[in-house]
């Protein structure tokens, strides 16, 4: 067997995961119809009073895209682990953390990266100005991949599980309240006319730290599920 | 003469002691709890700008600082059963987090009631307030992950790992929290002296060593349970006298 470079083998789950996912158009999109229907239920639930919803609109954004990528996060895993591939993976000589990290990838490709797509369309229904729009895109492009990634150790542990889903969003929701907090607060800053450097940064911070660690854990998690 | 260390680190000894030491933390933390309660509400004077309300926090202050060293504790004691493999350890994680739960839900519930008069709601998203509720969320998803794995193995490990990944985590949500908003008044105790009547002092730090003393208590004997819910099928746990009668 032709031994592979670390980030060929990425490439390589990254890829898998992407046909599997394109095989089964309807689980994408059901995740992305889930965002948009939560994000046009508030204007119904608050009233129409624009100048409300333009305040509201990244508090709205974030979190219905935090619910929606745990929505998506209890299929991380378990086909994988339903068919046996996962266990092959356990055993496979590569990294398993290199592994983890290319469902991760394909996870935010899949279920991160089209809400941040769709946001410009929906920060339109909620009169957001173009700077705040292009700031809370910013925001969840830095913010949705750690959703996914911190995500990922709370699907690895509740592998399994009766009533897991719930179960994921009760363990992981906590974890993901900075990504929320710094999200939304760079829109605002933006929106009053500070700078928005230091809450993206964070994010930026936060990011290469999940990036350095979650695979791992997510790694160990697995081991402990599969034991 | 070497000492074993590790004596007490094995179940089957460790019930036996747990025993010995509960009957001392139970009455030492019912009389300091009395003593402290007694000073705080009698002897103490009243605060020149909240009056009466503030005597709450003789209860509020303790168990705030509990249900945050707690978790912490809890957190150690689950690493070490992950990295060690030490049943012990793990178990006395799980004894602890009922426990930090209830301090981090009363230290809540007191806050909400000191609130009222003092900003004149129940409740405001400031960062402390909403810190704690975080840390209330955590104590819950430790335990929950534990009880929804049969497996009391399997369940020890995960619910390590996600307590280790929660402490990690603690300082960046209190700090990201901290810069979200900020209502909640400073901390008076601070090493450079402090602000309080000396009666006032008196009384938090008694109370604070009750409710040491009271998580203590009650750990050890939810640790006891565990031990013997986990070892029943062993000879030893038949043999002892109160599994016997």
């Amino acid at each position: 067997m032709k031994k592979l470079s670390l980030f060929a083998l990425l490439v390589l789950v990254v890829r898998r995961d992407l046909v599997l996912a394109m095989r089964r158009r309807a689980d994408v999109l059901t995740t992305l119809i889930f965002f948009v229907m939560v994000v046009s239920l508030f204007p119904l639930g608050v009233g129409p009073e624009m100048d409300m919803l333009r305040k509201m609109a990244p508090g709205v954004l974030w979190v219905a895209a935090l619910l929606a990528s745990m929505l998506s996060l209890g299929r991380l895993f378990s086909a994988d682990y339903l068919d046996g591939t996962l266990e092959q993976m356990l055993l496979a000589p590569q990294s398993l953390s290199v592994l983890v990290l290319g469902k991760m990838v394909s996870h935010w490709m899949v279920s991160g990266l089209p809400l941040v797509l769709m946001t410009p369309v929906l920060g339109l229904q909620f009169d957001m100005s173009m700077q705040a729009i292009a700031v809370l895109i910013l925001g969840l492009l830095l913010g949705t991949p750690i959703l996914s990634m911190v995500g990922a150790i709370g699907a690895a542990l509740t592998l399994g599980l009766r009533g897991g889903g719930v179960l994921l969003s009760l363990l992981v929701l906590p974890l993901c309240i900075p990504v929320l907090i710094f999200g939304t607060g760079a829109v605002e800053a933006v929106t009053s006319g500070l700078s928005v450097s230091s809450h993206l940064s964070l994010m930026g911070a936060l990011l290469v730290l999940a990036l350095a660690f979650t695979p791992w854990v997510t790694a160990q998690a697995l081991r402990i599920s599969m034991e | 003469m070497a000492i074993n260390w590790f004596k007490y680190s094995a179940p089957t000894t460790f019930y036996g002691l747990a025993g010995k030491l509960i009957p001392w933390f139970a009455v030492s933390a019912a009389v300091l709890c009395i003593v402290g309660l007694y000073i705080g509400f009698v002897v103490a004077p009243a605060d020149a700008q909240q009056g009466e309300f503030y005597r709450i926090i003789f209860i509020h202050v303790p168990s705030s600082i509990l249900s945050m060293f707690l978790y912490l504790i809890m957190a150690a004691y689950a690493a070490m059963g992950l990295i060690f493999n030490t049943r012990l350890s793990s178990m006395m994680a799980s004894a602890i987090a009922p426990t930090g739960a209830l301090f981090a839900f009363i230290s809540l519930w007191t806050g909400a009631l000191w609130g009222k008069p003092m900003w004149g709601a129940w409740w405001v998203w400031d960062a402390r307030l909403t810190s704690e509720l975080i840390l209330l969320f955590l104590y819950l998803g430790f335990i929950s992950l534990h009880a929804s794995i049969d497996d009391p193995r399997r369940a020890d490990r995960a619910a390590a790992l996600l307590a280790i990944v929660g402490s990690v985590n603690v300082p960046i949500i209190y700090f990201s929290v901290q810069w979200w908003n900020t209502l909640h008044q400073g901390s008076t105790i601070k090493f450079t002296g402090t602000s309080m009547h000396i009666a006032m002092q008196q009384a938090m730090f008694t109370m604070l060593v009750a409710c040491w003393l009271y998580a203590i208590t009650v750990t050890l004997m939810r640790v006891r349970s565990i031990i013997l819910e986990r070892e029943r099928h062993t000879k030893w746990i038949t043999e002892l006298a109160e599994v016997k009668a």
